[in-house]
């Protein structure tokens, strides 16, 4: 270890950074928190509406999508090892793969979304303004929620294309890969989003 | 390299990542498929129950929260409580006001 005590570099804290990005996560899981706790109340309230509410969402797409967002946590987290041991190639194959796995979970929403509104099942349209008020909640939460965890997966997909732009010119290197671990937990944030977001919506019928 | 490269930094073996994958989609089905039991009020315990297991596998390892600073895993874990703190609070007022 001697050798190494004679190079300098420049100051850098790395266990701040993560501190800086620990607190911008908890104000995302605070801000996605209130609204499981609106959920949790108007469930309580209305359980037979959210049942009749929830009956009416896409399982598979819903499963689809979590294997989707769980395998895509494994990619970017393997890219921290691959840097770290160096293998930057390897690294930027996986935050690619990542990318491309937050694609398919865009088409996902698509093609899921595209359905509700296809049958008249959004917030505000007359069908669904016919409902009881419990499923009209139901509805309202289940856009929101999604639709606010969707504009998350847009946000990481940019962290990641800065991620991989910044692997390619070796800002982020083996000796300095503090960003990519940041922008990984960006990614698993809206990878433990999803996981609560899931069962909630989608299984408790 | 100064101290914060010499600090034990901790390398997650690929395999980690691998194995906690296959337990979270183990955990996705099992919630999927637990839907079709009729087991009334116990579906969203068990739902919400392999939500966490599944939260903190990903807190855990793919955060890498098991390897950091211990002051991370206390933060972490004073923000959860505070979430469930919110929850017990405004259960108690909508129960029993």
């Amino acid at each position: 270890m001697s050798d190494v005590a004679i190079k300098h570099d420049e100051h850098r804290d790395d266990i701040g950074a993560k501190l800086g990005m620990w607190l911008f996560i908890f104000t995302e899981l605070l801000l996605f928190g209130g609204l499981f706790l609106v959920y949790a109340v108007y469930r309580n309230i209305y359980p037979e509406d959210f049942h009749l509410g929830a009956l009416q969402l896409n399982v598979t797409l819903g499963t689809l999508n979590t294997i989707v967002l769980l395998v895509s946590s494994m990619t970017v987290a393997m890219s921290i090892t691959a840097i770290q041991k160096g293998n930057s190639k390897l690294s930027m194959r996986l935050v690619l793969l990542t990318l491309l796995l937050a694609c398919v979970f865009l088409v996902n929403k698509y093609f899921e979304w595209g359905a509700k509104f296809e049958h008249d099942l959004y917030p505000g349209s007359d069908l669904v303004l016919q409902f009881k008020r419990g499923s009209i909640i139901f509805f309202g939460l289940y856009f929101f929620m999604t639709g606010l965890h969707m504009f998350h997966v847009i946000v990481g997909m940019v962290v990641l294309m800065v991620l991989w732009f910044k692997l390619k010119n070796t800002t982020i290197n083996k000796d300095d890969h503090v960003l990519l671990e940041n922008g990984g937990l960006y990614w698993h944030l809206v990878d433990l989003i999803w996981i609560f977001l899931f069962p909630l919506l989608y299984l408790v019928t | 390299m100064s101290n914060h490269d010499t600090e034990k930094q901790h390398i997650t073996p690929y395999w980690v990542y691998g194995l906690i994958l296959v337990i979270l989609l183990a955990c996705t089905f099992i919630s999927v498929d637990v839907v079709h039991y009729d087991l009334k009020a116990w579906s969203v315990g068990i739902a919400l129950g392999i939500a966490c297991i599944k939260g903190t596998l990903v807190l855990a390892y793919f955060m890498h929260l098991k390897f950091d600073n211990v002051l991370f895993k206390i933060l972490v874990a004073a923000v959860i409580m505070l979430f469930v703190s919110f929850i017990l609070l405004t259960f108690v007022d909508y129960l029993y006001r």
